[in-house]
């Protein structure tokens, strides 16, 4: 048993590599996403705040296999209709719908964060003559990372444990390397155990990570507050 | 447009999809409820070494994907075969829907275990104390002071978790499981009509919806007399 974990050991370490990176890549547009989505249902025009409702109780309410499919397949159909022979690759279609997962969630954090941000001050840098893009940068993004990070930090978890969903559609992710594992060397309990020994690895240092960085942003808040 | 036609033939197979669906979701997270009862109990009041080890428990449920997990015990049990056999327990292991189920149950009782465990820490330590003082058996305070309370704390995160195992039901399509997702696909493969994706979603979206504004409803009754800022 041994020597077939270790003959596997690197395709292992391969798909793992590769659910780290598709995790990585997925953050920063869902993100955005989620800024987005966050700022459209704190405005003023009704019509932004719908569509910020409708995004997130969409995606919200989908099962994140369905998304992953309606992307994948759904985005295949829309390009050949169109007339092109261009293929969505599994990342892609993996990256997009994770994407829309993440920012959804992510929104209502990053909602309850910016109305966290006390009103006087932003009044303040205001009457300062400050634009509002300066009093979003300087007054309240450093005060929402503080107050959006331990939801975030909770949506990063998720979205670690999401990108399995994506081995379903053939990308090689640590989960479909142990399923091809398991598969050729008929102990599948082994290679599946290790799989999550990997995954539970990797929420393990994602927690303490997330931990350091709440006590790094909450630097000169008592803990009272 | 609607495309009746594929409806007409396939309507009925994601109805029963649809049972399935539901059948796994409220399934896993009745059974859960039994399970994630008593390891709560053993995480707030049990010795050390036992509150550790159901922390164990919870943790590596709640830290790996539950999809690895149902891989792992689906495929997994397969090497056991000979073993359940004999133990006349293969025929369970050997059915997808059993295998499902099971996943779920653990998975969602973990983190269920974890929401009663954090609200039943939540009520003042004074409370207890006075319970005791007045004589209160550990039953009678369970159901008179601390169950009350809890229950109330724990009611939201409660109806998250309902509504994150609608959705994670779905992962049951991919170990043959015949629930709405599967039916959908089902429809799709045989037609190459996406409407039947498209039912689907609109489906398990309205199912949450229902859930949340239905959980909303119960929430602002059983608080009403918490003052809401």
């Amino acid at each position: 048993m041994d020597s077939t974990l270790i003959q596997w050991g690197h395709a292992l370490a391969l798909g793992a590599a590769m659910t780290v990176g598709l995790a990585l890549a997925t953050l920063p547009f869902g993100l955005a996403l989620g800024l987005a989505a966050a700022l459209a249902k704190d405005s003023k025009s009704a019509f932004l705040r719908a569509c910020g409702e409708i995004y997130t109780t969409v995606f919200r309410g989908l099962p994140e296999l369905l998304t992953l499919l309606l992307i994948y397949y759904g985005a295949q159909m829309l390009i050949q209709n169109m007339g092109l022979s261009v293929n969505i690759s599994p990342f892609v279609a993996g990256l997009i719908a994770l994407s829309l997962v993440f920012g959804a969630y992510s929104s209502e954090v990053l909602l309850a964060a910016l109305r966290g941000v006390e009103r006087g001050q932003i009044e303040a840098a205001r009457s300062f003559g400050m634009s509002p893009a300066v009093v979003f940068r300087r007054i309240r993004a450093p005060q929402m990372l503080r107050l959006a990070l331990p939801g975030l930090g909770n949506n990063w978890l998720v979205l670690l444990k999401d990108t399995s969903l994506v081995s379903v559609i053939a990308l090689d992710d640590l989960l479909r390397m142990s399923f091809i594992a398991a598969q050729s060397t008929r102990q599948p309990f082994e290679f599946y155990a290790v799989a999550c020994a990997i995954y539970l690895g990797m929420t393990a240092i994602s927690t303490l990570l997330i931990a350091r960085a709440e006590r790094a942003v909450a630097k000169g808040w008592s803990s009272a507050a | 447009m609607i495309d009746w036609a594929l409806f007409e033939k396939f309507g009925p197979r994601m109805a029963d999809g649809f049972l399935v669906t539901l059948e796994l979701s409220f399934g896993s997270v009745l059974l859960g409820l039994l399970l994630a009862t008593p390891v709560a109990l053993g995480r707030v009041f049990g010795s050390r070494p036992l509150s550790a080890a159901l922390f164990g428990y919870t943790y590596v449920f709640r830290g790996t994907p539950i999809l690895a997990q149902l891989f792992l015990i689906y495929y997994g049990s397969a090497q056991f075969q000979s073993t359940l056999s004999a133990a006349g327990l293969w025929w369970l292991f050997r059915d997808p829907f059993f295998c499902s189920l099971l996943t779920f149950t653990l998975n969602t009782a973990a983190y269920q275990a974890e929401i009663f465990a954090g609200a039943i820490r939540n009520v003042p330590r004074g409370q207890i104390e006075a319970a005791r003082a007045a004589a209160m058996t550990p039953a009678l305070m369970a159901r008179r002071i601390i169950v009350p309370q809890a229950a109330r704390l724990a009611l939201r995160p409660f109806g998250n978790e309902l509504i994150l195992m609608v959705k994670a039901s779905a992962l049951a399509s991919v170990v043959t499981v015949y629930d709405l997702l599967a039916t959908a696909k089902l429809a799709f493969q045989r037609t190459f009509d996406f409407q039947a994706y498209i039912a689907a979603a609109l489906i398990y979206i309205l199912t949450v919806e229902i859930i949340r504004r239905l959980w909303n409803v119960i929430d602002r009754r059983l608080n009403r007399h918490l003052v809401r800022t």
